[in-house]
């Protein structure tokens, strides 16, 4: 059910940065439900700033692996990527925490696979500092690992739903959609969203589920409400 | 000739001496010779002549294909091997070197002793030379070739020595040799006899190679000929010598940067390569090489390079020398981005890529580009991180995944019509039921590069009934003749 209360229409995550009274680019951690679920990568992609600074994309090899790789022709090229291909977890916090430094970057994105030790607190707190510091936005994907002490200001869980009716073919799948659960956040309140995102406008529609979750058998009233 | 010889005896098929072989290139009217053994000589056979007519004169001859290029790369690598006398060497044409042995000769006990010590050395290589020293290039090579054994001419016999030469000598073309032998100047001595005037307005508007009287200039000196030797830009190098050996260079490094990075600043230049080598007490040197992803002159950057490769290198029982050069070395352009005279964005970007190749190597570190293609795979192609590669904006309309799995991977299926998507597949040990799908999108195979019998690929989007987006494709068709029934696989995943 949803109420006219708790729909946060339109609102746009990105600007964000630009509210005086919210802090600047930090440490997000994005949690997919499946370890080939790719729309935390459309996910954390649609949060970026839209600018043609490049994405420092480092990953290990397990996620590599079973996640791929990232796709220039899906993405787009308007930002160039660098890509860094690791085997261990700790370099690839190495790498996170050198790509922080530099602030000519868009943003660092770093997949790690499962709960490895030296992904502890003072790592993802090292990260968050860093990230702070610096301006750059840092994103981290963590496939296949259980949410434990970590110091990201944000965490999301976001899994695939079933994507918005396609207007000219009711048999394709049209726009994306996500389910977003905020579940962790130091300066805003945690909450549960359905998203539909748009590539050709960039344009990411948010609307609050209510906890027990009945929208999943009807996708496309949550469309029609927030169109009109 | 020689080097043939050398390398057939090596694969121990040299053939006996009194067969006469030759060497032959391609020319004009078919192969001509390039090079003849003795044997071939005694016969009567002249390099240059075709090999139909040789075959004519002798008719035992064996023919064998000269390596002109190969002899050229050995050539220059003997430039390179002949620095052992002297810093100043060059290649001269396909058959000659040149020394410059101007003060050098000393240490060999004169110069007659240096001519006798480099025909040794040069016979131990298995080459046979002739050698001369006179005080001008033109002047050696006529001497090195129609003069006396081991000729040494000094300044004021030039003349004399000069003289009885042929005009051959004088590194003209053939037409003009031929041209001054119709005049009746057969001798060196004979064109120097002729007044200078006469000579110059014959010869007015000829090129070096035709001109008489330039070349004479250069061979008597009065025309400069300096030897441009290879690598003759400085070394950009510094060194410290140490008290007593140690194990470990680190503590001698910051310091050895920035006096490097100091010759670079002052000659305007940056490097992108940095050679660490370290001398030891046993007799051993040992490497280490860093490079960077631009030219820099930055000493903190470029000692940071070296942080976690030191133990890369083997000190030994210790050493007492550690040099640093500088190579790739190029000019620096500086830009100033900013008008406040702030930090500069992209050189911290290539910082950061060097820090990390370094770290991780070259290949770990690359930037995804676009390539002209059909085929998914063909699409993503990778350079080196910050390459400058213009981007190649493959103009595709169709929907492509947001990741994509490098290799295929195989599923199996339910179908059905056979044409169309599954109606469940297998995929990492999970069914997956098709609640939608868009397609197919055919991709026909690229005949200019695929092998033939290379299937066409039918491309379907999927949801699942977990609403995740998954590319499928369906690699050939059923009874199209390449092979069985066709396969699926799971190629990417969308958003």
């Amino acid at each position: 059910m949803l109420t006219t209360g708790s729909l946060q229409s339109r609102k746009r995550l990105k600007d964000k940065a630009y509210q005086p009274d919210l802090p600047k680019q930090t440490l997000s951690e994005v949690f997919p439900k499946t370890a080939s679920d790719t729309a935390s990568t459309g996910f954390v992609l649609a949060q970026l700033a839209r600018a043609d600074a490049p994405i420092l994309w480092i990953q290990d090899r397990l996620s590599r692996k079973e996640a791929g790789e990232p796709y220039l022709a899906g993405i787009g090229t308007a930002r160039p990527i660098i890509m860094v291909d690791l085997s261990r977890a700790a370099d690839v916090l190495w790498a996170m925490e050198d790509g922080l430094r530099c602030k000519a970057l868009g943003a660092v994105i770093g997949e790690i696979w499962g709960d490895p030790p030296v992904l502890d607190f003072t790592a993802t707190k090292r990260l968050a500092m860093r990230s702070e510091a610096s301006n750059v936005p840092c994103w981290l994907m963590r496939r296949a690992a259980s949410p434990n002490l970590s110091a990201a200001r944000e965490r999301w869980r976001v899994a695939s739903l079933p994507a918005a009716r396609d207007p000219h073919d009711p048999q394709s799948p049209g726009l994306p959609r996500w389910a977003l659960d905020l579940f962790r956040s130091r300066h805003s309140k945690p909450g549960q969203w359905v998203a539909t995102y748009d590539r050709a406008s960039d344009r990411l529609d948010l609307v609050a589920t209510v906890r027990d979750g009945t929208l999943a058998t009807d996708h496309g009233a949550a469309m029609q409400r927030t169109a009109g | 000739m020689e080097r043939w010889q050398r390398t057939m005896e090596r694969q121990c098929n040299a053939p006996p001496d009194n067969i006469p072989i030759v060497l032959a290139r391609g020319g004009h009217h078919g192969p001509v010779i390039h090079a003849a053994n003795r044997a071939a000589r005694l016969a009567g056979i002249n390099a240059g002549a075709r090999v139909v007519d040789m075959r004519a004169i002798c008719s035992e001859l064996r023919v064998e294909h000269a390596d002109i290029a190969g002899d050229r790369a050995a050539l220059d690598r003997l430039v390179l091997w002949a620095r052992r006398w002297c810093p100043w060497t060059v290649r001269d044409g396909a058959n000659g070197l040149i020394l410059d042995t101007a003060g050098s000769d000393h240490l060999f006990g004169g110069e007659a002793a240096m001519l006798v010590a480099m025909e040794t050395q040069l016979s131990l290589l298995g080459i046979s030379a002739r050698i001369a020293v006179a005080p001008t290039w033109g002047a050696a090579w006529a001497l090195a070739r129609f003069g006396p054994v081991r000729c040494v001419c000094m300044e004021d016999d030039v003349r004399t020595k000069l003289g009885v030469l042929p005009v051959t000598g004088l590194r003209l073309g053939n037409e003009t040799v031929l041209l001054l032998q119709r005049l009746g100047l057969k001798t060196i001595g004979a064109v120097m006899d002729v007044p200078r005037l006469s000579l110059a307005r014959r010869f007015v508007r000829a090129p070096l190679e035709a001109n008489p009287l330039l070349r004479l200039d250069q061979a008597m000196g009065k025309l400069a000929e300096p030897v441009a030797s290879l690598e003759a830009r400085p070394r950009l190098r510094v060194q410290s010598r140490l008290a007593e050996p140690i194990f470990d260079p680190t503590p001698h490094l910051p310091e050895l940067c920035e006096n490097l990075c100091q010759m670079l600043t002052q000659a305007g230049q940056g490097c992108r390569r940095l050679h660490l080598t370290v001398y030891r007490t046993d007799g051993d040197v040992s490497h280490l090489d860093v490079a960077t992803s631009a030219v820099t002159c930055d000493p903190q950057h470029l000692h940071g390079l070296f942080r976690d490769k030191l133990e890369q290198i083997n000190p030994g029982f210790g050493f007492d020398l550690i040099t640093l050069e500088a190579s790739g070395v190029e000019d620096m352009h500086d830009h100033q981005s900013r008008l406040d005279g702030g930090s500069d964005d992209d050189l911290h970007l290539t910082q950061l890529v060097d820090r990390l190749s370094a770290k991780f190597g070259p290949r770990a570190v690359t930037q995804p580009i676009l390539r002209q293609s059909h085929i998914p795979e063909r699409v993503a192609g990778r350079v080196a991180a910050l390459d400058g590669i213009t981007k190649i904006v493959a103009s595709s309309v169709k929907e492509r995944p947001l990741r994509l799995f490098n290799h295929p991977e195989e599923v199996r299926v339910l179908y059905e019509v056979p044409e169309g998507p599954p109606a469940q597949f297998v995929w990492r040990r999970q069914t997956h039921r098709v609640a939608r799908y868009s397609g197919p999108e055919r991709i026909a195979p690229e005949w200019w590069k695929d092998r033939p019998g290379t299937r066409l690929r039918d491309y379907f989007k999927i949801e699942n009934q977990l609403g995740q987006r998954i590319w499928l494709y369906r690699e050939g068709l059923h009874e199209d003749g390449r092979g069985g029934d066709p396969r699926w696989f799971v190629h990417g995943c969308f958003a």
